[in-house]
């Protein structure tokens, strides 16, 4: 063949110019940004309390409540005004941070490790052990996840590390489910059969053939997984088997005051737009991460 | 019967003279993608007589299917739109209707009344969860205004028409319990129950086996003939435009390359691409870099690839309790054998067992038989052993576009193979990639490059180049160029000839296509329903052939050239059987006929 370049296209692709790594390229994209400068707010937040604030969060504060006993609106005092005991509220969502953050992303993100496992297993192996995994995870679907919860949070000591366990237990269910879908259909695919031509081995496959494939679904999970672990530690703070008072969490803050929703709104306000500022900056580097990472994309920004 | 030929000429005359039915000036058709607009048809022209077929030939990306869109106003929405030229659609009493300023609600009352279309893929064409007849009565009744009994009848009567036999039980059966061929018949049948102006076919036979599509193509000329139907029929295959057409239009990127009636386009073609789509038609007798077959050596050489009784069953589940009560019997008994330098063809329709009988080559099916790689048996080996085996078998799929990680670079993909068994140091290994780049035509700073970067041709290089990394001893290609255009189709044969030649490297060819195998194995081996039913070399198969269902496949193949067109194709007068069989029923074991010189066939004398 005296032209090395196959002739099926006239004019041959080269490669492009070497690519900016992947952080570089996040932080381009300007939402991308966004969402880690609202993270980096958080997380400093929560590592740098105690200096940020001249009030300690369980301090239940004579001034911080009206005569009458009510609390207070934010004031150039309390910016985010009081809670019902006289607390100061921007204390108690910036050492809430450090109990949110820890459960929306350990708890989170052990729970996505296990879906993910159990999913990818029971997916590419089939066989009984796909059928034993999937029907446990049937089994764990059916079963109440608060009741669930309960059980477990009754039988260990309540603590913030087993409150975080009790939810990943929890949740894994639905990631689970979802991954092992996806699996079974892409190890059905042409090219899996095509690796396992060639000799790989089923935890190269899976590693390397199968998990970058399941990266958008994993991303699009985990980040809804945040807010969905952090309303469930608010649950069970409120029912006494999540973390302990006065231990601030922004779930048991909201739990706490719900019932003044009306007569002191900025109680539920704050802490809730705390949750959703942080599940929305996780989305929108998750959406940015999801087409960084994906090769096919390439050319088509 | 070149008599025959001359009259359908003046025929074609004749139709043309009675003014076009449908006539398309300076058609423009654009898609807007992620970098703007992209014209995918330009200024085409065409008219079209009426009771004529004219094909649209050309290959993939050449525009045909968007036209066909365009004419139906079907273009995928947002992004195609009609961006010049007009689409004229006249009535019998001359009256014209342009179709691309009509709004959509009066064009539904021409889609299907006045012009209808049948599509490639008649299992994901029709709609899976409707029995026919209701799929069949609702377009009837949706522009006739017809009683649902009239329907009903007219619905039986269409199916009849196509040969369908029992019509009105095959009403109340749905989709999927009919065969590949049944269905483009039922296709068909809805597209020609309003008695349509103008019917469009989409590749209407590409998805379906040979002696399924002489079939189809033989029923769209008689049912064109006796509705005075005018056909365009597009196509990428020569063969079928030399069966079908009155004219030819080729098209290359969005363009008319050539028109001209079938006779002058195939005996005197004009255009430099045409003659070079022409020359690249794979044609039994006569292919592009054919050779002879090499001589069966009748010596005990050391085999590549010896296949003893090879079984491969599939239980099917059902019952209350989920027991196994019925099996699929893939591969019932399959036994040859493969030399160095060698390529045997397993050629055979759709569910015969010859991708099967591939699969379990390469490991990929479990079976039970003996199946010998270089000597040694390859099951009842341990796990490094059975590792080391396989580096002697490597595999080419079908469809490049599925067979490649899409999320890899193909460099890494090429070298997987050498780091799964542990070949060479890490720039041994890259420098080796680069090397089978360029044997297999590409160049080594393509490595970078994701798959969905490349053409299809040069996806299938990919995988040749990855199949080759290990220097096995056999390649399997599971029908590895059927998905390509017939240029590219004919310059990746030639590069596995070469490859052959270079490494001593065995072929097991799996294809349906009789013309390509027939142009590039040594050896044919014809599966019918699991079992080898004729085996031989090439030569002793094609020009005597022994078994009827071989003879049959041959037959079947369009020739490309219209003075060869086949006055009659004999009708199979029942469904091929189905191969799945009840638990305890066992299979009649074909019995293999010896003719001499290593043909042999399964035919009673």
């Amino acid at each position: 063949m005296t032209n090395p370049i196959a002739p099926d296209l006239p004019a041959v692709r080269m490669p492009a110019k070497p690519r900016a790594g992947v952080w570089r390229r996040l932080v381009r994209r300007p939402l991308a940004l966004l969402g880690l400068i609202i993270v980096a707010l958080v997380l400093a937040g929560a590592i740098l309390a105690p200096w940020l604030t001249g009030y300690d969060p369980n301090e239940q504060m004579f001034d911080g409540l009206t005569l009458e006993g009510s609390p207070l609106p934010p004031n150039a005092k309390f910016w985010l005004g009081t809670d019902l005991l006289g607390r100061d509220l921007l204390t108690r969502i910036l050492f809430g941070a450090r109990t949110s953050l820890i459960i929306g992303i350990v708890a989170n993100g052990v729970a996505l490790f296990i879906g993910t496992l159990v999913g990818v297993t029971a997916g590419y192996f089939r066989g009984w052990i796909g059928s034993a995994l999937m029907r446990f995870t049937d089994l764990m679907m059916a079963f109440p996840a608060l009741l669930l919860a309960i059980c477990l949070a009754a039988v260990f000591e309540p603590s913030l590390w087993i409150v975080a366990m009790v939810i990943a237990l929890v949740n894994w269910v639905q990631t689970a489910r979802v991954i092992y879908t996806e699996t079974s259909s892409l190890s059905e695919r042409e090219f899996i059969d095509a690796e396992r031509t060639i000799g790989a081995s089923a935890p190269r496959i899976l590693i390397r053939h199968i998990l970058p494939h399941l990266l958008p679904t994993i991303i699009v999970w985990g980040t809804l997984g945040i807010s969905t672990t952090v309303l469930l530690e608010a649950t069970l703070s409120y029912l006494g088997i999540g973390v302990q008072p006065p231990t601030a969490s922004w779930g048991n803050i909201i739990f706490e005051n719900q019932t003044y929703f009306q007569a002191a709104p900025w109680l539920v306000f704050f802490p809730g737009a705390a949750i959703l500022a942080l599940a929305l900056a996780f989305n929108l580097i998750g959406d940015a991460l999801r087409d960084i990472l994906d090769p096919t994309q390439r050319g088509r920004e | 019967m070149s008599a025959g030929v001359v009259d359908e000429h003046a025929d074609a005359a004749a139709k043309a003279a009675a003014g076009p039915v449908l006539e398309i000036t300076g058609l423009s058709v654009g898609v807007r993608g992620e970098d703007g607009e992209r014209e995918v048809v330009s200024g085409l022209s065409l008219s079209l007589g009426r009771g004529e077929t004219l094909c649209i030939a050309g290959e993939s990306g050449s525009g045909k299917s968007m036209t066909a869109l365009a004419i139906m106003r079907l273009l995928p929405q947002p992004a195609g739109r009609i961006s010049a030229g007009t689409i004229r659609l006249f009535d019998k009493d001359g009256s014209a209707v342009e179709l691309t300023a009509l709004d959509e609600r009066r064009m539904r009352g021409i889609r299907g009344d006045r012009i209808a279309m049948i599509f490639q893929e008649p299992m994901t064409s029709l709609n899976p969860v409707l029995s026919i007849g209701r799929q069949l009565t609702e377009s009837i009744e949706a522009h006739t205004g017809l009683s649902h009994a009239e329907a009903q009848r007219r619905a039986v009567e269409a199916l009849k028409a196509v040969r369908i036999s029992e019509a009105e039980s095959r009403l109340k059966q749905f989709p999927h319990e009919l065969s590949g061929g049944m269905r483009q018949r039922v296709m068909i049948a809805m597209a020609l129950a309003l008695e349509p102006d103008v019917l469009i076919a989409d590749e209407p036979t590409t998805a379906l086996d040979v002696t399924v599509q002489g079939e189809v193509l033989e029923l769209l000329r008689d049912l064109q003939r006796q509705h005075g139907t005018s056909v365009i029929l597009i196509t990428h295959d020569m063969g079928v435009v030399a069966e079908m057409a009155d004219r030819v239009i080729v098209m290359r990127n969005g363009r008319m390359v050539e028109e001209g009636t079938t006779a002058d386009i195939f005996t005197g073609p004009q255009a430099a691409y045409t003659q070079e789509l022409l020359a690249a038609v794979p044609r039994i007798g006569s292919g592009v870099g054919r050779r002879a077959s090499a001589e069966p050596d009748p010596a005990t050489r050391d085999k590549v690839a010896v296949v003893n009784d090879l079984h491969v069953r599939f239980d099917l589940r059902g019952g209350f309790f989920g027991r196994v009560n019925r099996r699929v019997h893939a591969v019932e008994g399959v036994s040859f054998s493969i030399a160095p330098n060698e390529t045997l063809a397993l050629v055979g329709e759709s569910g015969c067992g010859k991708s099967t009988t591939a699969k379990a080559l390469a490991g990929l099916v479990p079976y039970t038989g003996a199946v010998k790689i270089g000597g040694r048996e390859l099951s009842g080996l341990g796990g490094d052993a059975r590792k080391a085996v396989r580096r002697d078998v490597q595999m080419v799929f079908q469809d490049p576009y599925a067979s490649l990680d899409p999320r890899m670079r193909v460099g890494d993909l090429v070298a997987e193979p050498l780091l799964i068994h542990g070949i060479g140091s890490r720039q041994e290994r890259q420098s080796q990639v680069a090397a089978l780049f360029e044997r297999v035509g590409l160049s080594a700073a393509q490595m970078e490059l994701y798959p969905h970067e490349f053409s299809g041709g040069q996806r299938q290089r990919i995988c040749i180049a990855r199949a080759l990394a290990l220097k096995p001893k056999l390649i399997i290609a599971d029908e590895s160029v059927s998905a390509l255009d017939v240029s590219v189709q004919a310059r990746v044969l030639d590069l596995l000839k070469e490859l052959q030649r270079e490494f001593g490297v065995a072929y097991l060819f799996i294809s349906h296509d009789m013309a390509v195998v027939e142009n590039i194995s040594d050896r044919v081996a014809v599966m019918y329903l699991g079992q080898i039913v004729e085996i031989g070399s090439r030569d002793q198969v094609f020009s005597n052939p022994r078994h009827p269902y071989t003879r049959r496949l041959i037959e079947a193949v369009p020739v490309p050239d219209p003075s060869r067109r086949r006055p009659r194709f004999a009708r199979l007068d029942r469904e091929i059987p189905s191969s799945t069989r009840r638990i305890g029923e066992s299979v009649p074991k074909l019995v293999l006929k010896d003719f001499g010189g290593g043909h042999l066939a399964a035919i009673a004398d």
